[in-house]
């Protein structure tokens, strides 16, 4: 059959913000989301939590990065309400003389950062696999679904010592400083990519044969085309859920690589990294610089895991 | 209702062929289609089963007449689907050939303009809309797609004219399906379908999933606008007593092959083939008549394994020796009439 | 006169919603005989599902009964508690569904399920309750049972799968069937052996049937006396054969003209304008008065109740004898009442 190039969208036709708005008000989804507190209070939290994060450079008293401002005497400061403390840091300090507020701030930045441009990354190419895999089937599906199930031989953190050593192996020590971030993303995201493909592969392959794919195929639409604006838009809900999920799981994955050393380095704060850091001063009493910083990485991973939940029971009874 | 808003495209060029008779819309001729249901390649090679070939339609010949509703009728894997997907271009037959007003539609070529011409109403008016798509996007899209305007304003003018005329608001463009009733689906579905300005509509039991009222109100509204736009259809159904309301001939389907084609009155007035009889039979009987009927029997073979000859022999009355091994062909019986069984041919029905 | 199988009176069932709650059963009543088909037809929307599931007492929460009675042979069944009313489902009412599978377990053979179901029910050792079941297969039209029985469900077609699911609810030896849109997977040649084995097999066990489905065919075939329902309450109720060739509600009428039937000569079919409306908005008064052609003042705003009208009942006021109607001039009361109107 031939395929012809495609043509603008019918979904040109917008719709106009104000039914949006109303229906989104009118939604069963917002109403039962305004029926539990606990939800309610999750998303609130988990969305004070990233506000904080982004607005660190505004408003942590203190900047982590600038060397200059760190005293070597104002470290391991306790929390200021605890005898011994320092009124100007709140949370106390760490081994640097880094007040431990400020970097938890910046911290979780680089932690949000990174997760929400991991799942991204495998949203992404997860999507794109999955639609291809489902709409096409045959022998595209089975290349990318063996790949796939190669990648998922893989635990992430042997992925992210993978593509940190071949990182290694390519970039230089100097240049591989600002390269960390990306590392990271890439490392999480390639290991969150498979359950994407899998989710919406197998939604794809649902709607491929329902008759609304058909009637596109008979107007001439392109593959391309009914695949992104016909198939995609029935894939996203369950991807939504998913990604949600993921982010928490994204959340600790970070600290986990960090902790472990193939994340972030010291210098460069993470929730994970300022967990590795005060662990090793545990013993030595100086348990603010875990409990903190650990503290918030368990309340955002909850608070995001709690809304995520939600939306899967909320969003696609499949998964239940 | 706009009765001057949809005039059938203008004709494609005509092809050069001779014996296309004037009136002739639709030819389909030895159309057959295999379809290969083995296992995977390992599976085989494992379990050393060899490749397992589903022939869903055999040798199927019929023609249309403009403004002429042809309607097949069968049991599930009959194949009549199969024979309205390769008939719309969204199935490439294994042999055969459908020529549509002398074009031949699985040559090659580019078939643009032929395509806009022909449009499809399916079964499930729940899967045949795309739930996260406005109902104007979804009216616009054969527009777009075939690029007959571009204009916004001109776009949405014709949506509102087209879901005037299959019997709903303009402003209802602005809703999505979900909003919207069975037999309102399915008059968004006509609306589409019609969006191009097709004059031939391939309807794949376009009402089975409906009501018996709102079958009523859509069965009704198709004859309207096939009068009114010139229209032709290719009609698929299980249902005899609607396909009696809706069709000028009737092909009957078993097991892929075409038994009896005849025009409606002949099919129900005197049935030939035994399978056609049988059908008929299984109708109820809801005015009561009393109209004798012999109790169906047995169900319909596994398709992947038909039986020898006629497909039809185990079940029927008539069968004897030669049906068991040959296969009958289509024999005119009369005018417009065919009929393929042995026992007709031989007179012995 | 014997007490019926089963008597339903004034059933309402209702579903909270936060928009408001919903009644998608509204003051239904009917009572089965022994060995009666009793046909509850109506379209989607109806609730004649609704009121199968009630009786049965298996409604999704947050459907409830919230109104009404049930009685099985003279017991309220009703208000058992969920423990006694799954014997009581699975002992003295048998139940087959649109889908086969959905009643038999895909893992188990044909003969474990049938067996299980009648050591449950009865005390037949195991040797007795495997030649029963043989017997039950056998009965349901299944040949070869001696050697099907020790098939599973897959091994069957859709025909097949049906009669074995007959041949389980019937295994129990229950007292009333409730057969939910049983043919309508089922190809038209198979739809109507599977109807002729449901009534017979029934009528040799003396089992009532209270059979619901969307098609006027397989009631006009199988039921002796049909329920039509409308917007959760029943139109018409009567005898088979006065419903479908003299139906007195309109929509009962319109129902009727607009089934294609190969006795009538091809013209156009009737048609009843509009649409059952959605629970949401059940009209005033008689439910159907925004779509009916004899509508009058009373309409739009009483609510009628099945009234008797020769052998059944109407829930319509054209049938009230305070109308000052007889059977005879109805047609000329609707139209006077249509004119001033």
């Amino acid at each position: 059959m031939p395929l012809r190039a495609s043509k603008p969208s019918a979904s040109a036709i917008p719709v106009p913000p104000q039914d949006r708005w109303k229906r989104f008000f009118d939604s069963d989804m917002l109403h039962a989301f305004v029926r539990s507190p606990l939800v309610m209070l999750a998303a609130l939290i988990a969305f004070i939590l990233v506000a904080l994060a982004f607005l660190a450079p505004w408003l942590a008293p203190h900047d982590p990065y600038d060397l200059k401002s760190l005293n070597l005497m104002d470290s391991e400061n306790p929390p200021s309400w605890v005898k011994g403390g320092d009124p100007r840091f709140w949370l106390g300090t760490d081994d640097q003389g880094r007040d431990i507020f400020s970097t938890i701030l910046y911290g979780m930045r680089s932690s949000v950062l990174i997760s929400m441009s991991a799942v991204g990354l495998a949203l992404l190419m997860g999507v794109s696999l999955g639609l291809i895999a489902g709409y096409r089937g045959g022998w595209v599906d089975t290349v990318i679904m063996r790949i796939a199930d190669i990648q998922l031989t893989f635990p992430s953190i042997l992925t992210a010592l993978l593509v940190d050593g071949i990182a290694q192996a390519v970039l230089k020590g100097s240049q591989l400083g600002n390269s960390h971030y990306l590392i990271l993303v890439v490392a999480i995201g390639l290991s969150y990519w498979v359950q994407y493909a899998r989710t919406v592969r197998g939604v794809a392959m649902v709607e491929r044969n329902k008759e609304y794919v058909q009637a596109a195929r008979l107007i001439g639409l392109s593959s391309r085309k009914i695949m992104f604006s016909h198939v995609l838009p029935n894939v996203l809900s369950p991807v939504l859920v998913l990604a949600t999920i993921n982010l928490a799981l994204a959340i600790i994955t970070e600290a986990t690589l960090s902790f472990l050393g193939v994340g972030l380095p010291s210098s460069e704060p993470s929730l994970g990294t300022m967990i590795q850091i005060g662990n090793k001063f545990l013993l030595s009493g100086s348990w603010w610089m875990v409990a903190f910083p650990g503290a918030t990485l368990a309340l955002l991973v909850l608070a995001v895991n709690l809304v995520g939940d939600w939306l899967r029971d909320k969003l696609d009874p499949r998964l239940r | 209702m706009t009765p001057t808003l949809t005039q059938p495209a203008a004709p494609a060029p005509r092809a050069t062929a001779v014996d296309v008779d004037a009136a002739e819309l639709v030819r389909v001729r030895d159309l057959s289609r295999v379809f290969d249901v083995s296992k995977p390649w390992l599976n085989r090679m494992i379990e050393r089963e060899p490749r397992k070939l589903l022939k869903a339609v055999s040798d199927v010949s019929f023609s249309i007449n403009k403004r002429e509703t042809l309607a097949l009728v069968g049991e599930s894997g009959s194949g009549k689907s199969t024979v309205a997907k390769m008939v719309v271009g969204l199935l490439r037959p294994t042999s055969g050939q459908v020529r549509i007003d002398g074009l031949d539609m699985w040559a090659g070529g580019d078939l643009t303009a032929l395509r806009r011409r022909i449009q499809m109403i399916f079964q499930d008016p729940y899967a045949s809309l795309n739930p996260r798509w406005r109902v104007d996007a979804i009216i616009a899209d054969p527009i777009v797609a075939f690029g007959i305007s571009t204009d916004r304003a001109e776009i949405e003018h014709r949506v509102g004219e087209l879901l005037r005329l299959v019997g709903l608001d303009p402003l209802d463009g602005r809703k999505y399906p979900h909003e919207f009733s069975g037999g309102q689906r399915q008059r968004i579905c006509i609306a589409r379908a019609l969006s191009s300005n097709p004059e031939f509509l391939v309807c794949d039991e376009p009402t089975s999933a409906l009501d018996v009222s709102v079958q009523a109100q859509i069965l009704n509204f198709m004859r309207d606008l096939q009068d009114q736009l010139g229209l032709t259809y290719l009609f698929i159904s299980h249902n005899l007593a609607v396909v009696r309301h809706m069709a000028n001939r009737i092909g009957v389907m078993y097991l892929g092959r075409v038994v009896e084609l005849a025009p409606t009155q002949d099919i129900f007035r005197q049935p030939q083939h035994p399978y056609t009889r049988m059908l008929l039979d299984a109708v109820p009987d809801l005015a009561m008549s009393g109209r004798p009927r012999k109790m169906v029997e047995g169900e319909i073979p596994n398709p992947i394994d038909p039986p020898t000859g006629c497909t039809f022999h185990p079940r029927c009355p008539l069968a004897f020796d030669r049906c068991k091994r040959e296969v009958p062909i289509a024999l005119k019986t009369g005018f417009d009439r065919s009929v393929a069984c042995h026992a007709v041919e031989e007179a012995r029905g | 006169m014997s007490t019926p199988v089963l008597s339903v009176r004034n059933l309402r069932v209702e579903f909270p919603t936060r928009r408001g709650t919903l009644v998608a059963v509204d003051d239904v009543s009917f009572d089965i005989a022994p060995g009666e088909v009793l046909g509850v037809v109506g379209e989607s929307g109806a609730g004649k599902s609704m009121t199968g599931t009630a009786v049965i007492g298996l409604l999704e929460p947050p459907g409830h009964i919230a109104g009404g009675q049930v009685w099985l042979q003279g017991e309220r069944i009703d208000t058992l508690p969920p423990e006694k009313m799954r014997r009581v489902r699975g002992k003295r009412i048998g139940m087959v569904f649109q889908d086969p599978l959905t009643s038999l377990n895909p893992l188990y053979r044909v003969g474990e399920q049938l067996i299980e179901t009648i050591r449950t029910h009865t005390d037949a050792s195991p040797a007795e309750a495997r030649k029963r079941s043989i017997g039950l297969l056998e009965a349901a039209g299944i040949q070869g049972a001696a050697r099907r029985i020790d098939s599973y469900p897959h091994e069957f077609s859709g025909g097949m799968r049906q009669r074995v699911v007959i041949a389980l609810a019937l295994a129990a030896e229950p007292d009333l069937i409730i057969a939910d849109e049983p043919t309508t997977a089922l190809d038209v040649s198979i739809q109507a052996q599977i109807i002729q084995l449901l009534k017979t097999l029934c009528r040799e066990r003396g089992a009532a049937i209270m059979l619901i489905t969307h098609d006027m065919g397989v009631i006009a075939e199988t039921a002796d006396r049909v329920a039509v329902m409308y917007a959760g309450r029943i139109a018409e109720i009567g005898p088979v054969r006065d419903v479908v060739q003299r139906p007195q509600h309109p929509y009962t009428k319109g129902l009727m003209g607009s089934i294609p039937t190969l006795e009538m000569d091809g013209g156009r079919l009737l048609q009843i304008p509009g649409s059952m409306p959605r629970l949401t908005a059940i009209p005033n008064g008689c439910a159907f008065h925004p779509r009916c052609d004899f509508v009058f003042d009373r309409c739009r705003t009483e609510r009628p109740n099945p009234m008797p009208s020769g052998a059944s009942a109407v829930a319509c006021w054209l049938a009230d004898p305070k109308n000052g109607s007889p059977r005879v001039d109805r047609e000329a009361t609707a139209a006077q009442a249509k004119s001033p109107t």
